[in-house]
């Protein structure tokens, strides 16, 4: 289709009565593409980062999510099993095969059951390591990768995802800023396969308008938020 | 399912229709007093929602000035990642790229999330020809795939369906797979549809999503969706295929935060949509799932000529459904009325690009020209100036019926001629004045029985805006 190509960028150049952009304004449009610049921000974003971890919580609660705030990562098998516990679900957990949720001390709890791996159909419960939580909207971000198969962010019923406070920012713009660092390119080449962004379970209002939740992807979205940061 | 049947032609037949259609007016009734509320309240949880328009639309107009720039960016980009793009100039081309693509892998089904671009090139039915069943996994999609009917909203397709009509079409179409109960709660039809779907998702062997936009920075496309069908549809298959059109393409990540922030609150009056996902290329080595495969199909179908045209603005659009959330005539007929893809105000502006002026020479017309969905656009698409344009040139290329022609120019030639265009106004106000003088409002009216077969019009008190306004004028002096 290299030819429907060249037609539509002729099209376009020859609608806008110009040549191709070159010279100083192609490089005035690659200079923003390699220094991306923030927007406006909103204020409520705009917070000192002990509020921002406050209006995470407060956002994702409006948005139908469920988060359990805990001190430290040894905390967490108590609190997912728990959080399981309270709501008469499964104890055997997919889980992302990654490093940082390896290291909890899983043993504590005996009774949950661990799979690691991607998601398979009969899997009930999901439990994710975040890469961020956006606090603005109460939006947590996912990224993929070997250790992380984002199956698991969609395919169980209930998703557990872990987030550490220090991983807490006010807005979007933080968010893909910690990717693109986390990447250490500049090319523009640093996004995982797969980044979700997810606020509160599935949800839909394709039957008369009516809001129910777990439509196709979890019905439940569980956050434990654990403080790693010294205050 | 059949090729979306374009019936703008006949507006006023499908309007009349849709007035009779008991089902429709509930469900646009509850559209009125849900999706308007829950939006206002929204935005007014963001003082700075008019400012994040503001600079919406200059993203967007900076990308149309330098368009060509930004699409051959975001090519290099995903091919750098291992993916593909393929430049389609008509919907055929676009058909039978996603056929190919679909044949090279054996497929037999292909699962499909929510897309109005795959609506324009009547992808379903051409699949179906070939051999390849789509199957529909947005519930609202779903639902009208098996009713047969083209989607009446670009947000909730399904919206003129009630439960009982779900329930007919579940029970009729899912007893293949077992299912005798007749469900009627509408959890239980959502939960029905989830368990059957999700076999869907696993048997199929390619993922067809839309795109509301797609990235130049980082050759990204990004799916914005509350149900999570458009996920398990892209991740699940061996080959994702995004059929998408040229003008969503946004610079940076930082740019699409901004309209981001617009897109939720004016689609559903949600502060963010449950989810929003990016998808760069195909799975990277190590990956445990995610396509082996990963295709972007890029639709122009003349959006290209629009630009540099008072049309341009259109180009802007991100398919929010807010305009049509509040339009009164969009209330009054749906959207089946408008006849093609796009209904409400947006399709009123944008059909007649795509199906020439002749065929959807109505849509333009279909406005009160109230002003509100330019009001709640986050992109602040002049609309009714579009709609006008439309209305222009369907006058110009002679489009609009003698009738009404004569009648325009009758009407233009006794404006211009004050006194004769004052003493007419007069006579005709007198006139209805006496004709309703015993009931005070008139049932029926010649030239207009459009208009006063569904209410009635009050007889005038027997004096012109005129001479009301000349007798202002003097009490002030
Ligand atoms: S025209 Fe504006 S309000 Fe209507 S769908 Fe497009 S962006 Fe939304």
């Amino acid at each position: 289709m290299s030819e429907a190509r060249e037609k539509i960028l002729r099209g376009i150049r020859r609608s806008l009565g110009r040549g191709p952009r070159l010279g100083e304004e192609r490089a005035a449009l690659q200079a923003r593409l390699a220094s991306p610049r923030p927007n406006l921000i909103p204020k409520r974003a705009r917070l000192p980062h002990a509020e921002q971890v406050v209006l995470f919580q407060a956002m994702a609660e409006k948005l139908d999510a469920t988060v359990a705030r805990v001190s430290s990562l040894a905390e967490v098998p108590d609190a997912v099993a728990e959080y399981l516990a309270a709501r008469n679900l499964p104890t055997t957990i997919r889980m992302s095969p990654d490093p940082e949720l390896d290291a909890i001390p899983w043993d504590r709890r005996p009774l949950l059951t661990l799979h690691r791996g991607r998601a398979a159909p009969e899997d009930l419960v999901g439990l994710t390591p975040a890469f961020a939580g956006i606090a603005e909207t109460g939006t947590l971000m996912f990224a993929s990768g070997a250790a992380r198969p984002a199956t698991i962010n969609f395919m169980p019923d209930t998703h557990i995802a872990v987030l550490r406070s220090s991983q807490v920012v006010g807005d979007y713009e933080t968010a893909f800023a910690r990717l693109r660092a986390a990447a250490g390119r500049e090319d523009g080449l640093f996004m995982p396969r797969t980044v979700n962004l997810v606020t509160g379970p599935s949800r839909t209002g394709d039957i008369e308008q009516t809001l129910i939740l777990g439509a196709h992807g979890p019905r439940r979205l569980h956050v434990v938020l654990v403080d790693d940061e010294a205050h | 399912m059949s090729a979306f049947p374009v019936t703008s032609r006949n507006f006023r037949k499908n309007t009349a229709k849709a007035h009779a259609d008991e089902n429709l007016r509930k469900a646009l009734k509850r559209m009125e007093s849900g999706a308007i509320v829950r939006r206002a309240a929204v935005v007014a949880e963001l003082p700075e929602f008019d400012a994040l328009r503001d600079e919406a639309l200059a993203i967007k107009n900076h990308v149309l000035g330098n368009l060509d720039f930004y699409l051959e960016r975001f090519e290099a980009q995903v091919k750098a990642q291992g993916g593909h793009v393929h430049w389609c100039a008509t919907p055929r081309q676009a058909r039978e790229t996603i056929l190919s693509i679909c044949q090279a892998v054996g497929a037999r089904t292909a699962t499909k999330g929510k897309s109005m671009i795959a609506e324009e090139i009547a992808l379903n039915p051409f699949l179906e020809e070939n051999g390849i069943e789509p199957v529909e996994t947005d519930l609202g999609e779903y639902i009208i795939q098996l009713a047969d009917e083209p989607p009446s909203h670009i947000i909730g397709p399904a919206l003129h369906k009630t439960k009982e009509q779900v329930t007919e079409l579940f029970h009729q179409h899912h007893r293949k797979y077992g299912r005798e109960e007749r469900v009627t709660d509408p959890q239980a039809l959502v939960n029905e549809a989830r368990e059957i779907l999700r076999q869907k998702y696993i048997d199929a062997d390619v993922g067809i999503t839309g795109a509301n936009f797609l990235i130049a920075e980082t050759g990204s496309t990004i799916i914005v969706t509350n149900e999570g069908n458009g996920d398990l549809t892209q991740m699940l298959p061996r080959v994702h295929v995004v059929i998408t059109s040229i003008e969503k393409v946004v610079p940076t990540l930082e740019d699409v935060s901004t309209i981001l922030r617009v897109l939720a609150r004016s689609a559903t009056g949600q502060e963010f949509s449950s989810y929003t996902t990016f998808s760069t290329g195909p799975k990277r080595a190590g990956d445990l799932d995610g396509p082996e495969q990963f295709h972007v199909v890029l639709l122009d179908n003349g959006r290209s000529d629009l630009l540099g045209t008072e049309m341009q603005d259109l180009l802007r659009c991100i398919r929010c459904g807010a305009c049509m959330n509040h339009c009164p005539v969009y209330h009054s007929v749906g959207g089946h009325a408008y006849g093609w893809v796009y209904p409400g105000p947006i399709g009123a502006a944008l059909d007649p690009h795509f199906l020439g002026i002749e065929e959807a020479q109505h849509l333009p017309n279909a406005s009160t020209f109230c002003g509100r969905c330019e009001s709640v656009c986050p992109m602040r698409i002049p609309l009714p100036d579009i709609m006008r344009h439309w209305r222009e040139r369907a006058f110009e290329s002679a489009v609009t019926p003698p009738q009404q022609r004569f009648g325009i120019r009758l009407w233009a030639w006794v404006a211009m001629r004050p006194a004769l265009y004052r003493a007419g106004a007069r006579l005709a106000m007198r006139l209805l004045a006496w004709l309703g003088r015993r009931e005070g409002r008139l049932s029926s009216l010649p030239f207009a029985g459009g208009w006063t077969a569904g209410r009635d019009l009050p007889a005038p008190q027997g004096r012109t805006f005129q001479e009301l306004w000349a007798a202002r004028r003097g009490a002030r002096k």
